[in-house]
């Protein structure tokens, strides 16, 4: 039972607590270690002393506690540490910018939000930074999700916190002008996260999926911040609706499940829920971002395959023409081969193939394996062996290989 | 308030054949981003740096000092200029530099004390 509490108040409060700490002590190289030491303290003694009442506040006063330690043995040494810049520090200019807009909340967790998912940092070292400190994820499931050995992902979450430092990042929510702006970068570091949980390995695949899971959280803990905010709404109902397919997309033997393919019993329909009522929420005319827009589009493309009853009732006309919106709020070559697929589904496999022309990918081995499933429908055997084979030669990915060997396969024992 | 470097880099432009209008743009811009640091803390030097093949390149090689004829690396693109400021945080710093002319592009380095 403790454990459970400990583990519920840590999941649920630990970004609150480093926030509160970096505001009170602006020491980011101490915090983090002092709130895990409050931490290893509360499971030595709670399970003997019982839960405290206020288990945050008992690992708020743990964590206080040693940092002051900390920093009295630091004064001892005479050593001066470089400290975080902050708001008090800022000048008095930009709180009074904050007062005249009014609708700014200055929150300690959003502070810490936008400050580990700075533009000056590294896309992944923000990301990985942001699930350490903001959703105490350990390093080892960091590491673990972008798939790179846990000390070189220790390496990079410490230099992102010293980055932080020596550039003179702030510890701060940014004047209006700025914040939608950053507030894109939140959601895409965000989504990086989580489309690395998502991007079909090897192994530790549901693993990975579960930490996705934890993009989605921290999605949640900014939303609370922002409630209202398009971008983070828009982005919450896509991962939502490509969330609630994780138990049908694996087979098995780990092998990918392709949506036509999945069990649609076993997604998770509250998710799929939540996410139209999100969608809903946002209502046609909302004024957004570019980035905010192409989530809107991406969700209502999800949308159309969580509602569709079957694989064959998919409203795929429909998804053409939601392509053809996302190719003009953010074209990309991704877009256009997903746009390929829908027009292939909507007006047969000839139309697909006319539209897979424009589609350029010079070392990815989609196209062609794309290219492959559209000449098998349209019967032309031959051609759609040599794009397999094309595909094959490009493809990197061990589960995504054995199942384009397996079609190729399959294709040689029904030709003539 | 930290200390930055801001270094200027842009591609070599003829300033000899620049239009009447082309300069003066490029004097307010540099006049709005002198004054935006001046409001939020303090401008320590500035100047613009001669064209690069006046650079000389001091190296030690082999234990000999060798001299030679060049800036450190031949680019596109050139240091030009360059400003050292102290403002409170790396954010002031990126508003005031997005101030200067569009066709730099710029690195902030913080400077640290060496004591």
């Amino acid at each position: 039972m403790t454990d459970e509490a400990l583990e519920r108040v840590v999941r649920e409060e630990w970004g609150r607590l480093i926030a509160l700490l970096l505001a009170r002590y602006r020491r980011l190289d101490l915090v983090e270690d002092a709130l895990g030491d409050a931490v290893e303290a509360a499971a030595r003694t709670w399970p003997r002393d019982g839960v405290p009442d206020n288990p945050a506040g008992w690992l708020n006063r743990a964590a206080n506690r040693r940092v002051l330690d900390r920093l009295r043995a630091e004064a001892m040494r005479q050593r001066r540490a470089p400290l975080l810049v902050t708001e008090a520090q800022a000048g008095q200019e930009r709180t009074a910018a904050m007062a005249d807009t009014g609708d700014l909340v200055e929150d300690d967790l959003l502070r810490l939000v936008l400050m580990c998912t700075h533009p000056a940092l590294g896309a992944e070292a923000a990301s990985a930074l942001t699930l350490r400190l903001v959703l105490g994820v350990s390093t080892y499931d960091v590491a673990r999700l972008f798939l790179v050995p846990e000390p070189t992902m220790a390496a990079r979450i410490t230099r992102a916190k010293k980055k932080i430092v020596a550039a003179g990042i702030p510890f701060s929510v940014p004047g209006a002008d700025v914040l939608p702006d950053r507030l894109d970068t939140v959601a895409q570091t965000a989504y990086l996260a989580f489309t690395a949980g998502y991007a079909p390995g090897s192994g530790p695949d549901l693993l990975r999926a579960d930490l996705a899971g934890e993009a989605v959280r921290l999605v949640r803990v900014v939303l609370a911040q922002r409630p209202t905010e398009p971008v983070l709404v828009a982005l919450l109902a896509l991962m939502l609706l490509q969330h609630s397919r994780r138990d049908a997309r694996v087979g098995p033997d780990g092998q990918v499940v392709l949506l036509a393919d999945q069990d649609r019993s076993r997604w998770h329909t509250d998710e799929v829920a939540e996410a139209l009522s999100l969608l809903r929420s946002l209502g046609p005319a909302r004024r957004m971002t570019q980035q905010g827009a192409a989530y809107v589009v991406q969700a209502r493309i999800a949308a159309e395959h969580a509602t569709a009853e079957s694989a064959g009732s998919t409203r795929w006309e429909r998804i053409v023409q939601h392509y053809d919106l996302l190719l003009q709020v953010a074209p990309s070559p991704a877009a256009r081969l997903a746009r390929a697929v829908a027009v292939a589904e909507a007006q047969g496999p000839e139309a697909g193939l006319a539209a897979l022309d424009q589609v350029r990918m010079p070392s990815s081995h989609r196209p062609a394996s794309v290219r492959a499933e559209l000449l098998v429908r349209s019967g032309r055997v031959t051609d759609a062996r040599a794009a397999y084979e094309e595909a094959i030669a490009l493809c990197r990915n061990e589960s995504e290989l054995a199942f384009l060997h397996g079609r190729l396969a399959a294709l040689g024992r029904s030709s003539p | 308030m930290k200390r930055y470097l801001i270094l200027i880099a842009y591609e070599p432009m003829d300033w000899s054949t620049a239009s009447e209008e082309v300069r003066a743009q490029f004097f307010e811009q540099h006049g709005a981003f002198s004054a935006y640091v001046a409001e939020h803390g303090k401008e320590v030097a500035s100047a613009a740096l001669d064209d690069a093949d006046t650079a000389t390149t001091v190296r030690h090689v082999d234990g000999e000092v060798v001299v030679s004829d060049g800036p450190f690396a031949e680019t596109a693109e050139m240091i030009g200029g360059y400003y050292e400021v102290e403002l409170p945080d790396l954010d002031t710093a990126i508003e005031a530099v997005k101030l200067l002319p569009p066709s730099y592009s710029l690195e902030i380095r913080p400077t640290i004390s060496i004591t």
